[in-house]
This record gives structure tokens, C-alpha cells and sequence, in this order.
């Protein structure tokens, strides 16, 4: 029954959805459009029916109806609840519910909040999401049905991957999902104001808090993928370039130059077109990315729910909505007037060169990630890994570190050269004297690694000096927000640049008794015992790490799942302030020496990475609050313009 | 200046974009990693006997005129266990098969040429897959065509099933 309700629910929404863009479409006519006014309820009745549909699915995996397909193939009733009820969006189906989900929630929440933009704009922005949300309707409905049963329906059910059975990565999913559908909103509020010749500041204000929202989110989902790969995969890495982590980046890449460039419109009025194509973009490559990881046409160890028939709805989505956003950009964005004027050194400049560093590194991620199709359409066989992603992207990245340690220091409009040219000097002495002192200290290391500390080092105090000179009480949230998050970046890429410049790892086999050396740390391997868990039984080392006579207890495990039989490995992991041990057991050598391998790293700083990226979305989590406080206080005025 | 036809320019990536995505949904992928070696003779190898009684294989036991099939199979490998009525009708029909063990103990070669038979001229016990990689082969079983002169002529990846006999005696015939 509740199946079927959920399912009702569904059909209803999809209506909902066909009304907003209908009655949008009465909008683009000369007209009053007749069927206006029914924009907003549809907005609101598609969102309760969406949320409606969700949760009646929730609670066939909350009471594990296996009578349904879905529940059947991918819950079990001996599954722990946390993980059934993750079960409703581990999967494609009751993921793609949860995308359309927060899509017309969104949409609602525009159609309610949404009071900056004038009506004709908010009614062409919510007939674009209607028209969005369409399509999704029609993929889950069509191909991708939650809700269907099962007929006789089984009597336990078939597991979820157990890879996936995590709490870190119950939450993954969703997290992207929200920066996705976030960047769905700009894109429907681009075309919006592109239909209606309304690209101006409060165009850009009202679509920032949904870039500035999506942004947090994918950098938070994208920091937790990673730090899940690190110590699920056990291989010790923290990023592999693999398609899947390329299709969560490329989005993050253009939302985060959006976010600055939307920054730049909604103060200065400069930068219109520009911010445009990148709202587009970010939205292009989200659907992108969702199609990269549904299609399966990349070879990637996430791919799951690999199916050519909604790879090809996906891409028809995507082909459609891209297309015809970018024939309306070709056609309309004439009649958007040039910006504000603006001289090549000032906060404006910064924030263009942010945007053109940004826009290389995507461009070269996207090479990278679809020249394998290429290669294979000419009939070869290539997979880009690393090596190339490493080479073509941190030169860039260092050149936009470099930009970074100015540009948020440059005034508005024009400003000169002789303001800031204690600072250069400062900025370049910090440079050259970390760069010297690394160099002393470890010359072994490599160039980027070197450039890559010295370069955060100095960032770590550049990011504080928007600061100077403000009355700390009476700065802007949005200010706060920006200097904690580049501080944050700083605090990562230090992460990054040590963990790959300092690493070191011990690979060996280890008879209980015996120990094993790692930059200076003893581990010795006590013994090895069985444990079991709710569906898993684990080979488990009992290991001690010594180092400055402080002694730590290790307990990696080789874990074997029953449903689906597969093995995992859960890496010990010791964290000190400056960088972690990480330990991976697996199972005895064949000879049957009694001998288990054992391999060890020390990571130094590695867990900066995540640290950093956790300050980066803290910052723009500050800013967004900042801005939503302060409009409640006062009259939309742009933070930023008040400097 | 007209830039008009920049305008079009996103458009015209998503196109090539779209169109790159459509041949990958479209086209059906090869997931099978082709050897390099096909084309070139056999490299040089000499393995010990998999298990008692039977003959040690090297690459010069092959290549001496006659063409043969190789097959390389495993003893803990199900496809393995499979396609052994297939090499036992190859050997019916008169086709010489060689054998390389893959990882395996000598008992439990035995133990498998007991239940399944045995269709092998040599097998040779590859305990390290030092030849298996060295003819590029990525798993078992797997089943090479080498014609008279020790050239390595085709690569079946994959249990060999009732269809892909005749498709390897035509392929054996078409040697001499």
C-alpha cells in the first residue's frame, strides 16, 4: 500500500512539475501569461509530494519490505537499521529519488524565500526547475521505478555492497546530491534571468546563497569520499583521479569559481556573461558527473548500478538541458549589457585570474577523464591516470596560489602598485625564505611538494590580512568566511604537499613476534585473532607502535562479508598532531609460513587535507549564515560592497 | 568583430562532448586485455612437469612443425573445469593441446587430470606465473593458437565453449 502511494505521490509531482513549465511558457509570450499564477502552488504541492514519496520509501526500508524490488536487492534483515534506512538513497533508484527530492524541495523553498528578483524573473527561474525536475520524473518513473514489487517476495534479501556499508559513506551520496541539485538552482536561475533580461546584482544575490550552499556541500561530500577511499581502500591514498572523483571535482572546480565570479556581479556589476556560462558549466558538469557514474562507460572502481539504458536517459537529460541552455546563452546573451568597467589590477583582476586558473584546471580534468573515450573511438586503449592529471594541474594550482596571496587584498575597481608593494615583498620573502628552509631540511624532496609547503605557508598568513586594519567586531560574516576558508586551503594543500613529499611506507611479512620499522616507529606484531561483526567475520592484528618510548595498541583488520561474499580491509589508523600510521593486515602469505603481510606507512600532516577542507566549508558556511542573518537585519545590501 | 560564432562555442563542445558519450554507450566494450605477443614467436621458457607423469613443456617443444593449441588452466579454476570436454573433443578431433598449471600444486593437477581427463601432450606447472605473464595472458583459462613455427597466431580469452571448437580447428587449419 504504501508503495503504491509513494508511487501515486510520484505521478502527481511529475504533473506538478509539467504545470510549472507549461504556464512558464505562456510567460515567454508577449502576454501577461494566463497561467502565471499557479507557478508558485505547483512549486509547493510537488515539493510535499516529493517529500511524501521519499519517506514512504524510507519506511519500506525501515521496516525492510522485501515485497518491493528495491528493498529486496539491496537491504536485509539482519542488516543494522542505521544502514537500512541509508539503504533507501544506496542504490540508483532511491538515489535518484533523493536527487528529485531535494530538487523540488528547492524549488519550493525559491517559490517561498525567493523576494529579491523581480516576479517574472522568480516565474521563468521555477518554469526552468519545473522543466528540470521533469525530466528527472520521467527517468524515475520510466526506467528507474522505486516502488516496484516483487512477486513472491523473498524471505531475506540480497545485501548491500559492503564496501558501502559505512557510516561515512551513508552520508556521501547525499551530501554530493545537495551540491548537485544546489547548482541545478543557478543553472534554472541563469536561464531565468537570461529569458527575462534580468542578469544584474539581484540576479547574482539571489542565486548566491544557492551557489555559495552547493559549494559547502560538495566540499564536504568531495573531503568525505576522500577520506573514505583513504581508509577503506587500504592502498593508503587519499586521491586517485579515478572518473568518479574527477566527476564530483569538475563541478566543485566550476562552482567555485562561480562563487567568486557571482561575487564580483553581485557587487560590482561587472562579469555578467562570464557568470552566466560558469552557472551553466557547473550545472553541465554536475549532470556530468551523475551520468559518468550511472553509465559506466569509464572504467572506475565506484561504478556501481552500471546500466546502458539509464546511461543513455542521462545523457539525453543532460544533452537536452546543456544544449538548450547554451542555445538560449548564444541567442540572449546579446541583449545582456557590458558590466562595470574595471582596470586589470584590482579585486575584479584577482577574481578573473581565480576564474581562468580555476576554468584550465577543469578543462584539463575533463580532457583527462573523457580522452580514454576518445582514444577508444579511434580504436585504442589508454587509461589516463596521475601522471598526467599531477604534471598538467598543480602548475596551475600554483599559479593560482600565487594569485591568491593578492588578490583578496586589491581594491575594488583599480588600485596601484605602490599600496602593495611592502606586502609583495613581504609575500615573496615568505616564499623564499620556506622554500630555502625546506630545501635545507629535506633537499630530497621534490619540486612541486617544496613549492607546495612554502607556498601554503605563505598563504597561511596572506589569508589573514583582509583582516588587518578592520575593527574585528564590526567585519562582515562574509569577510570572516572568506579568510577562514582560503586559510583553509592553505592548511590543505599543506596536508597534500607533505603527505606526498615525506611519506614513507614498509611493506613486509610478519610472524607474530616480530616487528617492523617505519620513519622511526617500532610496530610489532603481537598476534592476529578472529572477530566477528553483525554479517562479517575479520582476521584482526594485535599491534603495538612504539616510537620515543609512547606506545599505541593497532588493531587492522581483513574483513570477509557473507552477503555478497567480498573482502575488505580496515586499515588501523594512529593519529598524532603531526601526521597518522596507518596499518593494513591481510590475509597469510600462501607458502603458510605463518606469516601475515603487514604493510605500514607514516603519513605526515595527512589528515591537514581533510582538516583544510573542513575550514573551507566552514568558511563559506559563515558566509551564507552572515548573509542570511544580516538580510533579516537589514535591507539586501551586499556585504562586500560595504568595504 | 564579430565574435557571434564564439557565442556558439559551448554548444559546440557539448555536441562533441555528447557525441564521444553516445559512442561509448553505444559501442559495446572489449573489457578483454588483447596480449601484445600475438603476432611474435614464442618467448623463451622451460617449465618442470605439473605433476608426475607427465611431460615437461618449453617453448621449444612447440614450434617444431606441426601447429598446436596451448592452453593455460589452473586446477582451482571453475571456467577451467568447464571447458574440459571442449579440449577433449579438440583432442578427438586430432588437435595436439599443450597445457601450462597456473599456481597449483602437483596433487592437485593430479587430482583434476583424475576427474576431468587429461587431453594434454605436456603440461608444465607455471608455480610463479612467470610464463604466464611473459606470454601476456592476464588470467585463466586462456588458450593460444601457435602455428608450425612457434608464432603466436590468436589469443581466446575465456573458457572455451561447444561454439568456439570448430571456430579454433578452422583457425588451426588455416596455419598450414
Amino acid at each position: 500500500m504504501i508503495a503504491e502511494a509513494g508511487l501515486a505521490a510520484l505521478w502527481l509531482a511529475a504533473s506538478m512539475a509539467l504545470i510549472q513549465f507549461i504556464a512558464g511558457l505562456t510567460l515567454l509570450r508577449a502576454g501577461t501569461g494566463l497561467l502565471v499564477p499557479l507557478i508558485k502552488p505547483a512549486a509547493y504541492v510537488q515539493g510535499a509530494l516529493c517529500t511524501f514519496a521519499f519517506f514512504a520509501l524510507m519506511w519500506l526500508f525501515y521496516v525492510t519490505d522485501l515485497s518491493v524490488l528495491l528493498v529486496a536487492n539491496n537491504s536485509h534483515i539482519d542488516k543494522p537499521l542505521i544502514f537500512k534506512l541509508a539503504g533507501t538513497w544506496g542504490n540508483h533508484e532511491g538515489s535518484m529519488l533523493l536527487w528529485v527530492t531535494i530538487l523540488s524541495v528547492s524549488g519550493s523553498a525559491i517559490a517561498f524565500l525567493e523576494k529579491r528578483i523581480e516576479a517574472k524573473t522568480l516565474s521563468a527561474t521555477l518554469a526552468v526547475q519545473g522543466f528540470l525536475a521533469l525530466g528527472f520524473f520521467a527517468f524515475l518513473l520510466f526506467s528507474s521505478n522505486p516502488f516496484e514489487r516483487l512477486v513472491p517476495a523473498p524471505i531475506a534479501g540480497a545485501g548491500l555492497n559492503p564496501l558501502l556499508q559505512d557510516v561515512g559513506l551513508a552520508f556521501h551520496p547525499p551530501t554530493l546530491y545537495f551540491g548537485y541539485v544546489g547548482l541545478s538552482i543557478a543553472f534554472s536561475f541563469a536561464v531565468g534571468a537570461l529569458l527575462t533580461n534580468q542578469v544584474g546584482p539581484a540576479f547574482a544575490r539571489a542565486m548566491r546563497p544557492w551557489v555559495l550552499g552547493a559549494w559547502i556541500f560538495l566540499t564536504i561530500g568531495i573531503a568525505a569520499g576522500s577520506y573514505w577511499a583513504y581508509y577503506e581502500l587500504g592502498w593508503g591514498g587519499w586521491w586517485f583521479w579515478d572518473p568518479v572523483e574527477n566527476a564530483s571535482l569538475m563541478p566543485w572546480l566550476a562552482a567555485t569559481a562561480l562563487l567568486h565570479s557571482v561575487s564580483v556581479l553581485a557587487s560590482r556589476n561587472a562579469l555578467r556573461a562570464w557568470t552566466i556560462m560558469l552557472a551553466l558549466v557547473a550545472f553541465a558538469m554536475s549532470m556530468a558527473g551523475t551520468f559518468l557514474v550511472r553509465s559506466g562507460i569509464l572504467t572506475s572502481v565506484h561504478a556501481f548500478a552500471v546500466d546502458p539504458e539509464r546511461g543513455s536517459f542521462i545523457l539525453a537529460l543532460m544533452l537536452l538541458y546543456t544544449g538548450l541552455a547554451f542555445v538560449i546563452f548564444a541567442l540572449r546573451i546579446g541583449t545582456v549589457k557590458q558590466g562595470e568597467p574595471f582596470q586589470l589590477l584590482s579585486r575584479e583582476g584577482g577574481i578573473v585570474a581565480n576564474n581562468i586558473f580555476l576554468s584550465v584546471i577543469l578543462a584539463v580534468v575533463l580532457i583527462g577523464t573523457l580522452y580514454p573515450l576518445a582514444a577508444e573511438a579511434v580504436g585504442d586503449k589508454i587509461s589516463v591516470g596521475p601522471p598526467y592529471f599531477n604534471k598538467a594541474t598543480v602548475p596551475v594550482a600554483v599559479l593560482l596560489m600565487l594569485a591568491l596571496l593578492v588578490g583578496p587584498l586589491l581594491r575594488w575597481r583599480r588600485d596601484d602598485l605602490g599600496r602593495l608593494k611592502y606586502w609583495f615583498i613581504g609575500a615573496a620573502a615568505i616564499l623564499l625564505l620556506s622554500c630555502l628552509a625546506i630545501w635545507k631540511f629535506a633537499p630530497e624532496i621534490g619540486i612541486f611538494p617544496l613549492l607546495g609547503i612554502a607556498l601554503s605557508i605563505a598563504l597561511a598568513v596572506a589569508a589573514w590580512m583582509p583582516l588587518r586594519g578592520r575593527k574585528l567586531l564590526r567585519t562582515p560574516a562574509p569577510v570572516f568566511g572568506m579568510v577562514i576558508a582560503h586559510f583553509g586551503l592553505a592548511v590543505s594543500v599543506f596536508g597534500m604537499a607533505a603527505e606526498s613529499g615525506f611519506s614513507s611506507e614498509t611493506l613486509t611479512a610478519l610472524a607474530p613476534g616480530e616487528s617492523a620499522k617505519v620513519a622511526g616507529w617500532e610496530v610489532k606484531l603481537n598476534d592476529v585473532n578472529p572477530v566477528a561483526g553483525d554479517n562479517w567475520v575479520a582476521v584482526e592484528g594485535d599491534m603495538v607502535a612504539a616510537k620515543n618510548g609512547n606506545e599505541f595498541v593497532l588493531h587492522p583488520q581483513s574483513r570477509h562479508f557473507f552477503t555478497p561474499p567480498m573482502q575488505t580491509s580496515e586499515a588501523a589508523l594512529l593519529t598524532r598532531w603531526n601526521g597518522q600510521l596507518y596499518a593494513v593486515i591481510a590475509q597469510p602469505d600462501q607458502e603458510g609460513d605463518g606469516r601475515w603481510q603487514v604493510r605500514l606507512w607514516w603519513k605526515p600532516f595527512v589528515t591537514f587535507i581533510w582538516f583544510g577542507a573542513l575550514l573551507i566549508a566552514l568558511g563559506g558556511a559563515i558566509a551564507l549564515l552572515g548573509r542570511m542573518f544580516r538580510r533579516t537585519k537589514k535591507p539586501a545590501r551586499s556585504a562586500w560592497q560595504a568595504e | 568583430m564579430n565574435r557571434s560564432w564564439l557565442l556558439w562555442a559551448p554548444l559546440a563542445v557539448t555536441a562533441c562532448i555528447g557525441g564521444l558519450a553516445t559512442y561509448g554507450l553505444v559501442v559495446p566494450k572489449d573489457e578483454q586485455v588483447r596480449s601484445a605477443m600475438i603476432g611474435q614467436k614464442l618467448p623463451e621458457f622451460a617449465l618442470p612437469p605439473a605433476t608426475q607423469g607427465v611431460l615437461p613443456l618449453s617453448n621449444t617443444d612447440m614450434g617444431d612443425g606441426k601447429p598446436r593449441l596451448l592452453n593455460i588452466f589452473a586446477s582451482w579454476c571453475i571456467p577451467c573445469k568447464a571447458e574440459a570436454p571442449q579440449l577433449e573433443a579438440l583432442e578427438a578431433a586430432g588437435v595436439e593441446i599443450d597445457g601450462i598449471a597456473i599456481r597449483d600444486r602437483p596433487e592437485d593437477v593430479a587430482a583434476f587430470l583424475d576427474e576431468f581427463g587429461n587431453p594434454y601432450r605436456r603440461i608444465g606447472g607455471d608455480s610463479e606465473m612467470a610464463v604466464q605473464l611473459k606470454l601476456g595472458s592476464s588470467g585463466v583459462p586462456e588458450t593460444y593458437v601457435i602455428a608450425a613455427d612457434g608464432t603466436i597466431l590468436f589469443q581466446h580469452i575465456g573458457d572455451i565453449r561447444t561454439e568456439h571448437v570448430p571456430m579454433l580447428i578452422e583457425k588451426l587449419k588455416a596455419t598450414k
